[in-house]
């Protein structure tokens, strides 16, 4: 199979988010996608999977020009795509999911779940893809939803296979995984594009990279010979360090004290056990782990999402353990949510108001019970151009933004604020390196102002970079504790520790 | 390190625990309350009449000591409190909660009974009955809801229905007034979808005016023109049915075999919609629909069409149960004569759960209380009968706030789809 986008041009409205591009992939080729936040590249594969309907341009699939009237017409030309942001219906189990849509029936419009459950079975036999097709997916965790998702295209004999993002979510050890699963697709004759931030990434699975920036085709490069930093540079546009750059601790008092905490699940399981840490002014705590053993409950009882059910935290000396999320925004803590779409911003808002989420009762944007619009609308305009959100204006819908800038301005809100505690949890999911680099500066300016920084990411990489200390749950407890200043981190013993190893000792 | 890991872990008073102490209380107090209420006032016996004189199979009366049941029955009413108190069986609370308002419902039932007869085959049978249009209402409840989109509108089309079914019925006979009341729901139901589907207005102000539109015209229509031309207001009603043999069984066979068209109906339509949302390729996409639009949308299926659809086909069951309380009941439409019932079929569908089933097993525990109150009110207990009138209304409030939990609707209930 060969699939061809000629001349594609994609307008919302006065924002061009395609512009004029080219693109073929055929069978048995992984072809890589990059490109910064916000440049259009799941504008573009939705026109591809036909979400969206072209302003210009046409797809040509084995010389012939097609034309999608939606979705179906897609499906059936053998186009099949994991979107960004999952599309699994949670309360359905993993066998109804893959079918729906394209079910198999008996007499009298049957459902045939039991020749649905074989055929899951079957292609999670022939692509490594292991799932059970009985469990609901709201219980599973996301790097399985995302098998769920593959098998899904492959159940509609899919031919080309659009991946976007798939990597975002995915722990280090669930992306081993699933390039394994990419590969036996590509052996298997498939034609992949792939979408991904990560340079790393690309150029390990990718047989061909292409390049958008702003709606357009910038470049093409080959995986084995390409440069990170020339990738990073024809992606943004401007030369991009990697390296963070960081002035030698000057730790001072402790910020945050958390004593014999205890959380619980929603149903009354123990999430976080007789957890303690410090984080002290002017210190980068990373908070390391694979998902699932309740840093994401710790951080939600530390933010006041979630009321603990034993232990204190102590805030600059104040018990703040039964605390409100308004008086701990009011006493300086600032928090960036795992979640965006969930927990960080909401999508039916404009961009500013969003941005004054946390600050329109401040006497800045209100007076009396009534907002004050205008400085609003110049508040937000000035964050958004320091956080270098991507919007045409700041009265667009924040769902619509891309998805990296949805990011961003979860960011900005939260750093525009006076802060004395950053709680970030992973900070940069889903955004390009230009963004990433400017995160962690931004992140690294906090500790420089006397800040305490406690982060919450998957990626180790990031965490060993941004972090003086290095906290590891597992299993709801902290079992590892590695400081920097005795040497470089030694990464090994971490991730011994993050699989519940016998790294689970003070290394100090 | 020194703790491992994997120690146990302090112990917390967790939710569920809580929850279940909370139950064990208040099944103590009721145990309390039978005692203080029912007790002093139990003399004699209460007599049960399992079969009406004329029955094929006679079964002999039940009768209860009452004083004896009262008190058995709070003392078991006690035991599954305390039980649930202090050994706190999570496992237990919604099940020793179920028992034990059915044991302060059957002291009740002897208490106001005591000296007296009563006839529970006639009261299931009443039950039956009132519950059919609480069923229907809450049946057309699920099939709009399970693919999102929430009918506040049912109260109106029951009454639509009802009208229609007197007016056409009473022109060109019982059948043909059904299948008009049928087509009008539908045509309600259509009307809803258009408004919330394709224009996109609030489903709850959309569905309140179409309520008040249909109550301001049938209630003109039957006070200017109905009362001129009665002859247009006089349906023939659809008569009772037994079903041979199965409607001789003792107890339950009046209540579930010998009845007219509109229970049959509603049992056959909740088997069928339950088959149809459950074990069919359609009825899983309309659930799709009603959880994740999106997720539908990117395969393939059409969103607005299934939408259209499921409340075009749930305003025809509301339709159909319109027809009752015409049709089935007294073949004469007055003023508003649903009072509210199309609101507590929307309870039924939430105590039910969204499923059809539970729709109706909702609906047969506020069709069991209506008809209580109206038996009650015969046997003269001392009870205002104000206050059992009241009593179906309680118990929606009950069960609804208190029973249910947190039951789950469809994530995408009550929101309009916007296709990129
Ligand atoms: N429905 C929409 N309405 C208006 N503008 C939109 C809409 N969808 C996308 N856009 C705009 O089109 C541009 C491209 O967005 P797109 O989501 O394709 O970016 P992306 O390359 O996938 O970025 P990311 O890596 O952050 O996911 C952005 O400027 C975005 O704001
Ligand atoms: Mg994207």
């Amino acid at each position: 199979m060969q699939v061809e986008l000629k001349g594609i041009t994609k307008r919302f409205g006065p924002v061009v988010a395609n512009r004029d591009v080219t693109l073929s992939v055929k069978g048995g080729e992984v072809l890589g996608l990059l490109g910064e936040n916000g440049a259009g590249k799941s504008t573009l594969m939705n026109v591809l999977c036909g979400l969206y309907a072209q302003d210009e341009g046409e797809i040509i699939i084995d010389g012939d020009p097609v034309s999608f009237g939606g979705p179906g017409a897609a499906i059936a030309a053998g186009i099949g795509m994991v979107h960004q942001h999952f599309m699994l219906v949670p309360v359905f189990t993993v066998a109804e999911n893959v079918v729906l849509g394209v079910e198999p029936t008996g007499r009298l419009d049957r459902l045939d779940l039991a020749s649905a459950r074989a055929k899951v079975t079957e292609i999670g036999e022939k692509y490594g893809l292991h799932v059970d097709p009985d469990e609901v997916i709201e219980n599973l965790p996301v790097g399985v939803q995302q098998r769920v998702e593959i098998i899904k295209v492959l159940f509609r004999s899919a031919d080309l296979v659009i991946l976007d993002e798939p990597t975002a979510v995915l722990t280090p050890q669930e992306v081993e995984e699933f390039f394994g699963i990419v590969r036996s697709l590509r052996d298997a004759g498939k034609a992949i594009i792939f979408i991904t931030h990560k340079l790393g990434e690309i150029t390990e699975i990718a047989d061909r990279i292409s390049v958008l920036r702003a709606g357009e085709i910038v470049g093409e490069a080959d995986p084995k010979t390409a440069r990170l930093e020339d990738l990073a540079q024809m992606m943004v546009g401007r030369p991009v360090s990697f390296d963070v750059d960081k002035p030698p601790l000057e730790a001072g008092a402790p910020i945050l004290a958390v004593q014999d905490l205890v959380v619980l699940r929603e149903d009354d399981a123990v999430a976080v056990d007789r957890v303690s840490l410090t984080v002290r002014s002017g210190e980068i705590v990373g908070l390391a782990g694979v998902q699932g053993n309740g840093q994401t409950e710790l951080i939600e009882a530390l933010t006041g999402l979630r009321m603990p059910a034993a232990g204190t935290i102590t805030y600059q000396g104040a018990d703040i353990t039964r605390a409100t999320v308004r008086v701990r925004h009011r006493m300086g803590i600032a928090h960036i949510p795992e979640d965006r779409q969930r927990s960080g911003m909401i999508g039916a808002f404009t961009v500013a108001e969003n941005m004054v989420l946390d600050t329109y009762y401040d006497d800045r944007f209100s007076r009396g019970p009534q907002i004050i619009w205008p400085k609003v609308h110049e508040q937000a305009a000035i964050s958004a151009t320091e956080f270098d959100v991507r919007t045409p204006s700041v009265f667009l819908r924040a769902g619509h933004l891309s998805g990296g800038n949805q990011q961003k301005l979860v960011v900005a809100r939260e750093l525009s604020r006076e802060t004395k505690l950053v709680i970030a949890a992973q900070p940069t999911r889903g955004l390009d390196v230009g963004s990433v680099e400017y995160i962690h500066r931004r992140l690294v300016e906090a500790r420089q102002e006397g800040d305490g920084v406690l982060i919450m990411s998957s990626e180790l990489d990031e965490i060993l970079a941004l972090s003086d200390r290095i906290l590891v749950m597992f299993k709801g407890r902290i079992v590892a504790e590695f400081d920097a200043t005795a040497a470089a981190f030694d990464k090994s013993a971490i991730g011994l520790a993050m699989a519940g190893g016998a790294g689970a000792e003070v290394a100090a | 390190m020194t703790a491992n890991p994997m120690t146990a872990v302090a112990r917390v008073k967790t939710g569920h625990e809580r929850r279940a102490r909370y139950t064990g209380g208040v099944l103590v107090l009721l145990a309390l309350f039978v005692v203080v209420v029912f007790g002093p006032g139990a003399y004699g016996d209460a007599t049960f009449r399992l079969s009406r004189p004329g029955d094929a199979v006679v079964l002999g009366d039940l009768v209860v000591p009452a004083a004896p049941f009262i008190y058995v029955a709070a003392s078991l009413l006690a035991f599954l409190g305390a039980r649930q108190f202090l050994r706190g069986g999570v496992r237990w609370t919604s099940l020793s909660l179920g028992l034990g308002l059915a044991l302060v419902v059957l002291a009740f039932l002897v208490w106001a009974t005591a000296g007296n007869a009563f006839s529970l085959t006639g009261m299931l049978q009443a039950t039956m009955v009132r519950a059919v249009p609480i069923a229907l209402g809450g049946l057309a409840g699920v099939m709009c809801e399970r693919a999102g989109v929430v009918n506040i509108a049912i109260e109106g089309m029951l009454l639509a229905g009802a009208f229609t079914g007197a007016l056409v019925g009473s022109v060109i006979g019982g059948w043909g007034g059904l299948l008009s009341a049928v087509v009008i729901g539908g045509l309600f139901g259509f009307i809803l979808a258009a408004l919330v589907v394709t224009y996109r207005m609030d489903q709850i102000i959309a569905g309140v005016v179409i309520n008040l539109f249909v109550l301001g015209l049938t209630s003109y229509v039957s006070s200017q023109v109905f009362s001129q031309y009665r002859g247009l207001n006089n349906a023939p009603v659809f008569r009772s049915w037994k079903v041979p043999l199965l409607g001789d069984i003792p107890v339950i066979g009046p209540m579930l075999f010998n009845q007219n068209l509109f229970v049959y109906g509603a049992l056959a339509l909740v088997a069928l919609a339950t088959y149809y949302l459950f074990h069919t390729r359609s009825g899983l996409r309309a659930r799709a629909v009603g959880e994740h639009p999106r997720a539908a949308d990117t395969l393939g299926i059409n969103v607005y069409r299934i939408r259209y659809l499921h409340v075009t086909m749930g305003g025809m069951v509301a339709g159909f149960g319109g027809a009752w309380f015409t049709l089935g009941s007294v073949g004469r439409f007055d003023e508003d004569m649903t009072g509210g019932r199309g609101f507590i079929g929307l309870a039924a569908m939430i105590f039910g759960r969204w499923h059809p089933v539970g729709a109706l097993g909702a609906a047969l525990v506020f069709g069991f209380a209506d008809s209580l109150q109206q038996k009650l009110a015969l046997l003269g207990t001392g009870v205002p009968s104000e206050f059992l009138a009241m009593s179906p209304y309680i118990a929606t409030i009950i069960v609804v706030a208190g029973l249910v939990g947190r039951a789950r609707p469809p994530a995408a209930d009550g929101k309009a789809y916007v296709k990129e």
